[in-house]
């Protein structure tokens, strides 16, 4: 099962439902064999768009072209792109063999090559001697693989999964997205991966794009997506995030940022004008004495979680989230205590607001 | 407290009541189970067997024989009845099986506007006794009918859509077809979107993906509807009566026992026959679905897979609709045309209007009326009194062979009328009205007790369901406040399900109102008989027709009515429900 790796490129792609606009101007281009993920909440349209790559739903504006080829106008079955749907969809009426065989036997293969070949898809997928059970005799996890079977046994040019693992419980799912990623190595399939989940989608894609809304909000490595998200969205959905609200404004020759709350925080770099700093739990300490890069505040609350101790802080303009490394022997502060947040302004990005 | 336990050690007041609680518990549903299951075996169970009993009897010497089989296959008369009735049955699922398909089919697929319309007006042949709508289907179809005098006129052919089995297969057809459009259409939506688009996105589409993918996933829908319809129309006695077609096995059963009398044994062997067909034919739909329970719409399924029509298809479906519907409403139309009518005879309409056929049936038809009302009344509240009684049973006690009471009321659903009937003239011409030296068979009693037992299945469902929406711990939270059984099931149970109750009440009550098949067979006198016989009566001269007219649709608007006031109450009683489980 070799396949001609190919990529996958969209451009200016609109969608709607009727009157309401489910997707506003996407441009992807995926490369070929990329493991690429749509990251984003739930109804932000990654099911919509993955289903318009497949040719389900309506009949998008722009342009979808797979290996080079248009197929935006093409019906579903002549685009030989493979799906895995959320449910699986495995037809309660056929067998294991019968469904895995389904895709060869609609493209007029012989009976005597489509065997071999299911059996070698079941091989891959570990299920060989399940062949002959009715889908409703197979647990979760073993649905799922067979619906990966069926699909790839047709040797799709690019791969579709809807949130193939979350019907699945949970430590089963940490061990299919290892096989899943596995799998797509193996095959060298172009694969697209939807997902709400920011965990699976960190740990499997080569890179990725969260949506928001019907629109892509960034597209890039899980690094980078988490180290510089370019908006307020993007940095929120990736992580804990405490946001100050606040310009940045020249110094001399440096920048700094004030808050609204009036507080002021020495920048290396950033455009003047308005703007939020974006700093992540760890990008702060806590320390007894104030300092040109601290913001002054009060411990609230104390969480002890195992390898680092969370503080939520209240400082002038908000409560801020601050992870502190567990060390044995180490103290904590105590709630009520006056304390200062060191804040690493070269870890901070600033995003506009 | 008198029954207090001999295990009370005289604790606190809790524990002194609570042997007390137990107890009646026990012995009162006892004795209610007790008391139905008598009930039912001498009711249903008895009457049944003795008529298969009686078809392997030999009449004179009372030994036990196969002649009377042997008698029934030899007779010409008898090999037709049965290869019609098996004809006209298989032909009626052909047709309602061409009228529903389209409508399941456009409704549930395509975003068509008009589908929430189809999907009631699919329920309108069903508020209509399909024997009242019979003769109005004469007028319109039949050879001097009007759309025969209108081709005739045009063409110069007539067209036989009434003729001898063809009236019936008509008439049941359209009467029939909701039992196949309502489960066809179920099984259809239960069809997860991602069903369709899997195999489209391996390579499969269009009448390929129907016959693979799509039909395979209706069909246990399917088979169901068409067994029912099957079973209904083979059992029917009441349309090919009406439409004077005899050589049927229903009729001839009818006409057996009614014109020799209680002893020919042809009667019961149609009628062991007619029991034999109704278990065949569920049995064998029982068999077909087994272990396909193919609901698919399922957690992270797209639902409802429904495509947009192309204009021209838009106009092909409305056409398709139109013309179904149209055939469909023609017995309601047929109908009330005749009731109003002064004469219809060799003309394509009436030829004037009139209120008189009112004036005829109501002059006529008043002894009918309250005749119905007591049958269908005293049969729809003890239904409702034993189908709550066997619900609490099955469902809320541990009381041994319960499930047994629930087999046996159901099982009247698959003894035809004509049997039920047959069964009580046999079993009760022995026996006397009490204090009286005439035979109970021709006692008015027997008729509401049949009736009872044909529409226990319904009310019974109805109490089912409205027992499983009423929480136990409700009752378990007045137990713990000190309330005996009995008063728990009287203050919290019965109240909670009073919706149920009564939407059973009225299903019962309505369909009661215009059964028979079995009336027709129990009636001994004219003034014993309930309005559907009454109906019957009219029809038998042209000129009671109109008033028969008249009285058919007071019967339509008795179960469209019944039908619509059952639905509300359902409806009310899910929303006074599920706002109570916010609060
Ligand atoms: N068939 C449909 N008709 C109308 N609106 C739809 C349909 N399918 C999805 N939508 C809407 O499109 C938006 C995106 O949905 P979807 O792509 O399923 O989101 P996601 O997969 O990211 O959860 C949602 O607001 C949803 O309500
Ligand atoms: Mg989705």
């Amino acid at each position: 099962m070799t396949n001609q790796m190919v990529g996958i490129e969209i451009n200016d792609l609109h969608l709607s439902f009727g009157e309401t606009e489910v997707l506003t101007g996407v441009n992807l281009d995926i490369q070929p064999g990329e493991f690429f993920a749509f990251l984003g909440p739930s109804g932000s349209g990654k099911s919509t768009l993955l289903r318009s790559i497949a040719g389900f739903g309506p009949t998008p504006q722009g342009s979808i072209h797979i290996g080079g080829r248009d197929v935006v106008s093409l019906p579903p079955w002549k685009r030989n792109v493979g799906m895995v749907f959320q449910s699986y969809a495995l037809w309660p009426h056929m067998s294991v063999r019968d469904n895995v065989g389904f895709g060869l036997r609609e493209r007029k293969m012989p009976a005597s090559e489509i065997a071999p070949r299911v059996d070698a898809a079941l091989e891959l997928v570990g299920l060989s001697h399940l062949a002959d059970r009715m889908p409703n005799q197979l647990s979760g996890g073993q649905q799922q693989r067979i619906a990966l079977a069926r699909t790839v046994v047709v040797e799709p040019e690019v791969l579709l999964l809807d949130e193939p693992l979350s019907n699945l419980d949970a430590s089963l799912r940490v061990q299919m997205r290892r096989e899943l990623l596995a799998l797509q190595r193996k095959l060298g399939l172009t694969t697209i991966f939807v997902t709400h989940d920011q965990e699976e989608a960190n740990t499997t894609a080569d890179r990725m794009a969260v949506l928001d809304k019907g629109v892509i909000q960034q597209i890039g490595t899980p690094q980078v997506l988490y180290d510089t998200p370019e908006n307020l969205f993007v940095a929120e959905f990736l992580g804990t995030a405490n946001i100050l609200g606040g310009q940045v404004e020249s110094n001399g020759g440096a920048k700094r940022f004030r808050t609204s709350a009036g507080d002021v925080l020495p920048l290396s770099d950033g455009h003047e004008g308005a703007g939020s700093i974006v700093l992540r739990p760890q990008n702060m300490q806590i320390v007894d004495q104030a300092g040109a890069d601290t913001l002054p505040g009060t411990i609230l609350h104390r969480e002890f979680m195992g390898s680092q101790v969370r503080y939520i802080v209240r400082t002038s303009g908000t409560e801020m989230i601050v992870d502190q490394f567990h060390h044995v022997g180490h103290d904590w502060r105590d709630t009520g205590s006056d304390v200062h947040l060191k804040v690493n302004t070269n870890e901070a990005v600033i995003v506009a607001s | 407290m008198s029954n207090a336990s001999p295990h009370n050690t005289g604790g606190p007041s809790l524990l002194d009541r609570l042997p007390a609680s137990i107890f009646p518990r026990v012995t009162g549903l006892h004795a209610a189970a007790l008391i139905i299951a008598i009930l039912l075996i001498g009711l249903l169970i008895i009457p049944v067997f003795q008529v298969i009993y009686v078809a392997f009897l030999d009449p004179n010497t009372g030994a036990l024989t196969l002649q009377n089989f042997v008698d029934f296959f030899r007779t010409s008369l008898f090999r037709e009845s049965f290869w019609n009735s098996f004809y006209v049955s298989a032909m009626s699922v052909v047709f309602a099986t061409v009228i529903a398909l389209p409508l399941a089919y456009i409704t549930t697929r395509f975003n068509f506007a008009g589908s929430v319309v189809i999907q009631s007006l699919g329920f309108i042949p069903l508020i209509m006794p399909p024997f009242v709508g019979a003769v109005a289907m004469q007028l319109i179809f039949g050879r001097n009918g009007t759309l025969n005098l209108l081709i005739e006129e045009k063409f110069g052919v007539n067209i036989p859509f009434m003729e001898g089995l063809n009236g019936v297969i008509l008439v049941q057809s359209i009467h029939y077809f909701p039992f196949i459009l309502i489960n066809l259409s179920t099984s259809l939506r239960n069809i997860d979107r991602s069903m369709e688009e899997a195999a489209q996105n391996l390579g499969s589409q269009g009448m390929r993906l129907f016959r693979r993918i799509v039909f395979p996933l209706a069909m246990p829908g399917y088979v169901a509807g068409a067994a029912l319809v099957f079973i209904k129309v083979f059992d029917d006695l009441g349309t090919p009566l009406l439409l004077n077609v005899n050589n049927m096995l229903a009729p001839q059963a009818f006409l057996r026992i009614s014109s020799i009398g209680i002893s020919d044994p042809m009667g019961y062997v149609i009628s062991f026959i007619l029991v034999a067909f109704s278990i065949f034919s569920l049995w064998a739909s029982f068999l077909v679905m087994r272990g396909k329970d193919y609901s698919t719409v399922q957690k992270g399924g797209g639902g409802l897979s429904r495509r947009d029509l192309r204009t021209g298809e838009k106009i092909a479906a409305y056409a398709v609709v139109a013309f179904i519907l149209i055939l469909v409403l023609s017995p309601h139309i047929g109908l009330t045309l005749l009731s109003f009518a002064t004469i219809w005879s060799f003309a394509p309409l009436p030829d004037g209007f009139t209120l008189q056929n009112y004036v005829v049936m109501w002059e006529n038809s008043k002894q009918f009326i309250t005749n119905t009302v007591i049958y269908a009344g005293i049969a729809a509240v003890l239904d409702v009194i034993i189908g709550t009684a066997i619900a609490y049973i099955v469902i809320r006690t541990g009381i041994w062979g319960r499930k047994s009471l629930d087999y046996l009321a159901t099982a009247a659903l698959a003894v035809p009328g004509v049997v039920l009937g047959i069964g009580y003239l046999r079993v009760f011409h022995s026996i006397d009205i009490p204090f009286t030296d005439k035979p109970m068979a021709s006692w008015w009693v027997i008729i509401a007790l049949a009736l009872m037992i044909r529409r226990l299945p319904y009310a019974l469902r109805a109490c089912t369901a409205a027992l499983q929406q009423v929480s136990q711990a409700l009752e378990e939270a007045a137990e713990s406040l000190g309330a005996t059984k009995g008063s728990t099931i009287r203050r919290i149970v019965i109240p909670l399900m009073s919706g149920g109750i009564l939407a059973g009440f009225v299903t019962s009550f309505a369909t009661a109102a215009v059964e028979l098949s079995a009336t027709i067979m129990l009636v001994s006198s004219e003034s014993d008989a309930p309005l559907a016989y009454g109906i019957y009566l009219f029809m038998q001269t042209p000129s009671g027709r109109g008033a028969g007219a008249a009285l058919g649709v007071v019967a339509v608007i008795i179960v469209g009515l019944g039908t619509f006031l059952s639905q509300l109450m359902i409806e009310r009683d899910k929303k006074f429900k599920s706002t109570d489980q916010s609060h």
